[in-house]
């Protein structure tokens, strides 16, 4: 379980984050959405200690993780993956080196455990036979993918995924969400998800936090979500046509 | 100039560096790797400059010598001379910041505006140590290498230049850089070669860890650590001749 009090955190005087607090449980994906530019990144980069706040506390389970030092925080860092916006594959390493990164430099594990653990990762998010390119050679869908398998090649205990869906085809999208979830349920990981994506929150929403004009909005559960009349929110999600008119109908 | 402000943060850049290793096998490979690349890498042009900067320095000792009671050997002296004391050290440094210095400040900048600098965070490693630790230690300990042939391949272009255009004798010039020689000139020569490389590694990889925006801000962080790598080589050049030399 991860949970946050009251973290607040400005760039330059300008105030990102006032004051958020929530609680993310352990095998939940727990959402976090947001229009664009409304802190959703930040709030991530928070929490696991790539920005520091400006106040506030983060628990890991019963560890105060922000107030620890970049010594400290080390252990911690073993048990986190996250999946960057932009994916943030090394370039200079090719696909299976990059997922067998985290490996290398944290496992003592031959030679040959390590590539099955690569290839079990990569054949998680559908990738076979890519393993020699590099991430030029990829399409952004398979970075993301790439990325993903990187995060969970560690078996970590806490994911954290910045859009991870962002610029993949629907039916890709649905693939990872589900195995987002899946993974989560299986290894009974406390997971985060950015998203902005709509499909994602009806799918896989374990809990969602909403995120607007920079503090906690709105949060609640996917059925809590369908019910509220929280205008900002309905605005948000049921934001096209499309979905304006299932709303309508009642069809979720 | 916002200058004590880099001087801080390069500071507190420079004592996060200094680390105990991950995993000792990683850092060899990185090692190995930059070693190549700066070794190997840059031959090709340090070759060229040299011969060329030999063949000019030659001539033009040539073209000022116009006292005929001094010996034509004297050639000889005064362009081996300048060549290892300052041309080959100072000079190729120079063409080295231009070079790698530039490599290094956009090879970090990408990655920092690209986040893979936050992925390696977020797997415990610190990132400066294991992106640049590698690559001053390669540079400092290939630079030297690279200046000894710079100087051997100036001499041997002043000689073939000089020779070529019929202005001083094959014998003269052999002569000449074989009179008086000062061994510890080229110790200090690589002294200075040791320090600038220190210098174009250390402050690149600044500039590129302090990259922040898109590509932009990386051509802009990649032409700083040029510039200010350069002053910096031509500061100390200045500082550890009065030092040493008087
Ligand atoms: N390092 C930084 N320095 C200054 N401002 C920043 C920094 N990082 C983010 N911001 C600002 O914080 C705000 C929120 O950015 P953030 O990246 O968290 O948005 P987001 O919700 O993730 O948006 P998107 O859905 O587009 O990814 C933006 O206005 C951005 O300009
Ligand atoms: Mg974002």
């Amino acid at each position: 379980m991860i949970e946050i009090k009251d973290i607040a955190k400005s760039f330059n005087g300008r105030q990102i984050l006032k004051g958020v607090s929530s609680t993310f449980e352990t095998g939940h994906v727990n959402l976090v959405i947001g229009g664009s530019g409304s802190g959703k990144t930040v709030l991530m980069k928070c929490m696991v200690g790539l920005v520091e706040i400006d106040t506030g506390e983060i628990k890991y389970d019963d560890k105060i993780f922000s107030n620890l030092d970049r010594k400290e925080r080390k252990p911690f860092r073993q048990e986190i993956g996250m999946v960057f916006q932009g994916g943030a594959l090394f370039d200079s390493l090719n696909v299976e080196k990059n997922v067998m990164f985290p490996l290398n430099m944290f496992t003592s594990m031959s030679f040959e455990e390590k590539r099955d653990r690569v290839n079990f990762c990569l054949k998680h998010v559908n990738l076979v036979n890519v393993n020699h390119l590099t991430p030029s050679e990829l399409s952004g869908g398979m970075k993301k993918r790439v990325a993903i398998a990187r995060a969970i090649a560690p078996n970590p205990k806490y994911l954290f995924c910045d859009e991870p869906n962002s610029g993949l085809d629907p039916q890709t999208s649905i693939v990872i969400d589900n195995l987002i979830k899946d993974i989560t349920e299986e290894f009974n990981i406390t997971t985060i998800v950015n998203t902005h994506d709509m499909n994602s929150v009806l799918e896989i929403g374990d809990k969602i936090l909403f995120v607007h004009k920079w503090e906690k909005w709105w949060e609640g559960t996917i059925e809590d979500i369908l019910k509220t009349d929280n205008k900002e929110l309905n605005d948000f999600i049921f934001a096209s046509k499309l979905a304006k008119n299932i709303k309508k109908t009642g069809l979720i | 100039m916002n200058w004590l402000f880099h001087l801080g943060r390069y500071w507190i850049f420079m004592k996060d560096l200094i680390i105990k290793p991950e995993k000792f096998s990683i850092y060899r490979k990185q090692l190995t790797r930059e070693l190549d690349n700066f070794g190997y890498g840059s031959l090709g042009i340090v070759a060229l400059t040299s011969v060329f900067m030999g063949a000019v320095i030659t001539i033009q000792t040539v073209y000022n010598l116009v006292n005929p009671l001094v010996p034509l050997s004297a050639v000889g002296i005064v362009a081996r001379d300048s060549i290892i004391l300052e041309f080959s050290p100072t000079m190729m440094s120079l063409v080295l910041a231009g070079k790698i210095g530039s490599s290094i400040a956009s090879e970090i900048g990408t990655m920092k505006v690209t986040e893979q600098v936050d992925a390696l965070e977020i797997m415990g490693i610190n990132s400066s140590a294991y992106l640049v630790l590698p690559k001053i230690v390669a540079a400092m300990v290939i630079f030297p290498f690279v200046v000894l042939i710079s100087m051997f391949l100036g001499i041997l272009g002043g000689w073939i230049a000089g020779v070529l255009a019929g202005v001083v004798s094959s014998a003269d010039y052999i002569k000449g850089i074989q009179d008086s020689f000062v061994p510890f000139n080229i110790v200090f020569a690589l002294i200075k070669t040791i320090t600038f490389a220190f210098i174009i590694t250390t402050v690149s990889a600044y500039h590129g860890y302090h990259t922040e925006g898109g590509a932009l801000e990386v051509g802009k962080s990649s032409t700083s650590a040029v510039v200010y790598s350069s002053i910096l080589i031509l500061i100390f050049d200045y500082l550890l001749t009065q030092l040493i030399l008087t």
